[in-house]
């Protein structure tokens, strides 16, 4: 800190303190935010035993596993995603493909970026009134998973978009004068160069489902028998630990769940992360491509 | 081009319109169910009436929303000054791989589910207080240290993005005048990025304000109007949650009515937020 020799004793002893306090400032932050994650680890840890996870719950969830719960958590969340993706998919396509630059569609991402703050228990409530009782589904796997579809939509068109704006403008181009179709060239060279990003965006959207709970609250009843058809009632992983926790069930079997809830998330995002870090194979050329795609 | 590809060309408008028709058809169910509980007593009676006893048929959400105020503001009060310090070590104090670590530690903790959250604050933070403060131990503070923690991503990645995007000849111009580091971030830097960090605030209290499950775990859900830090409080979300299984037809308009007034603040919050950030640009979103 050669600069600071000149300076005056009050003035560097402030500037030393400033660093120091937004040094601390951040070790605070940091420090709480592992400890609870390593709280709930540590404690729920011992409970995920191989009986936990293969058994079925009973006695309220007091007793046995969490296997009717984890079936019903992927049936709700995999129908959520399998219904978005051809959706959202198509739509990014749309956006990015069809209609980019036109302002209706500027229009509609603003609209998008301002409803994808919309609080889930509004998903819920609208899921409940929609899906549970204007449609007849009633409480059930398919009422879930068509609400989770909807909360879902927006962050999965966000990411394939951006996966699709990184594809160099000249791919497009090549093909066409190639003589391809636009639908050809769409098919066959837009969408292969981005799907590590449309499987980061499917990853993502299937943690959120997994992470959801007000949303599901409303609309999948919360049995806790297994579920055959989609039309059962069920119980996903998080409204399961929020009734334990809620009614004080079991100390043990919550603090599994939600150890088990957090490893599941932990899992599913470093895997969005790290796919989405090599959106195309090229590797080194990749630099220069996008740099190619910012000049267009 | 072939009939195949005009009918895929169409079937992918079709997901345009869906994903767009979604939306809408969620604003038009919420509004069309919870409008005749509002139009009952009017909308600033909803708004402005003190009780709410359900089983006596008396909807006035006043004592919902200031629960879900008093929550907030207390996130606020800890989250401004936790997160932006962070940004401020994210963007300016520390190095690249100290940086990269944190910023996948708060990544990693934006993804951990609203209900994790809730439980610990049940477990670790509601004993503590019921302990130090008396009561139950169900009340604002709880809640507010806990969403504090929950909005904390938001503000941290959005403001440190806005911190980053200050040039640098802002930072060499005020270190070459002979200001020190600290005059440099607090006079120069932070007043640059002023309308980012103030976009990852708003997006934060929407957040604090849309939240459910943590709340609902630990601020008691008692609808009455608080007086004390350390009273229990019921907020817009906790109870439409709390109350729809068992509630009655009237009464579930009610519920959809606080729907309602939820949407409107949080469409105006996050409205603002994005209008801030595309006006003023450097907020990376």
């Amino acid at each position: 800190m050669k600069e600071n020799i000149r300076e005056k004793g009050p003035k560097k002893l402030k500037s030393l303190l400033f660093t120091r306090i937004i040094q601390i400032i951040a070790a605070i932050t940091l420090a709480a935010l592992l400890i609870i994650i390593g709280y709930i680890l540590v404690k729920g840890l011992p409970g995920i035993t191989w009986e936990f996870l293969s058994e079925d719950p009973s006695a309220m969830g007091r007793e046995g596993g969490i296997f009717s719960i984890i079936v019903g958590t992927l049936y709700v969340t995999v129908l959520a995603v399998l219904i978005a993706m051809p959706i959202s998919v198509g739509a990014a396509v749309y956006f990015n493909e069809y209609a980019s630059g036109k302002k209706t569609v500027a229009a509609i991402r603003f609209f998008t970026e301002v409803l994808a703050g919309i609080p889930s228990i509004i998903f819920g409530l609208f899921g409940f009134a929609f899906f549970v009782v204007f449609l007849g589904l009633g409480w059930s796997c398919l009422s879930g998973g068509l609400t989770l579809t909807i909360m879902i939509l927006p962050t999965i068109i966000r990411t394939t978009e951006e996966a699709l704006k990184t594809v160099p403008m000249a791919y497009r181009e090549g093909s066409l004068a190639l003589g391809a179709t636009r639908w050809q060239t769409i098919v066959k060279v837009v969408l292969p160069c981005c799907r590590g990003g449309i499987l980061t965006g499917l990853i993502l959207g299937l943690g959120r489902a997994i992470g959801e709970t007000a949303a599901v609250m409303l609309t999948v009843g919360g049995s806790l028998n297994m579920p055959v058809s989609v039309m059962d009632s069920a119980r996903t992983m998080a409204l399961h630990l929020y009734n334990l926790a809620s009614e004080g069930i079991s100390e043990e079997k919550t603090y599994a769940t939600a150890a088990l809830l957090i490893i599941v998330i932990l899992i599913i995002n470093t895997a969005a992360n790290n796919i989405g870090k090599r959106p195309f194979k090229g590797g080194r050329h990749k630099k220069i491509l996008l740099q190619g795609a910012k000049d267009e | 081009m072939s009939a195949k590809e005009k009918i895929f060309e169409k079937l992918i408008l079709i997901s345009a319109v869906v994903s767009v028709a979604a939306v809408a058809l969620i604003t038009v169910f919420i509004f069309s169910s919870g409008m005749p509980a509002i139009k009952e007593t009017g909308v600033a009676g909803f708004i402005t009436g003190t009780d709410w006893s359900p089983t006596n048929g008396q909807f006035g959400i006043l004592p919902l929303i200031a629960g879900t105020l008093a929550v907030t503001a207390l996130a606020l009060l800890i989250g401004i000054p936790a997160g932006v310090g962070c940004a401020v070590f994210l963007a300016e104090i520390t190095g690249e791989k100290t940086a990269r670590i944190f910023r996948s530690a708060i990544e990693l903790l934006a993804g951990i589910p609203s209900v994790v959250y809730g439980f610990f604050g049940l477990v670790i933070l509601v004993p503590v207080i019921r302990n130090v403060f008396g009561g139950s131990g169900f009340s604002i503070i709880a809640g507010g240290i806990i969403l504090a923690v929950m909005i904390l991503p938001t503000i941290v990645s959005i403001s440190a993005n806005s911190i980053s995007s200050v040039p640098s000849e802002f930072r060499e111009a005020s270190l070459s005048l002979g200001a020190d580091r600290r005059e440099t971030i607090m006079k120069v830097v932070l007043p640059a990025a002023k309308s980012g960090i103030f976009s990852s605030i708003i997006l934060g209290m929407g957040r604090a304000i849309g939240e459910t499950m943590a709340v609902l775990l630990i601020t008691g859900n008692v609808a009455k109007m608080p007086e004390a830090v350390t009273d229990p409080v019921a907020t817009l979300t906790g109870t439409i949650a709390m109350e729809m299984p068992y509630a009655t037809p009237q009464h579930q308009q009610a519920l959809f009515g606080i729907g309602i007034i939820l949407f409107v603040i949080i469409v105006l919050l996050n409205g603002t937020a994005q209008l801030i950030m595309k006006r003023f640009g450097g907020a990376g979103s």
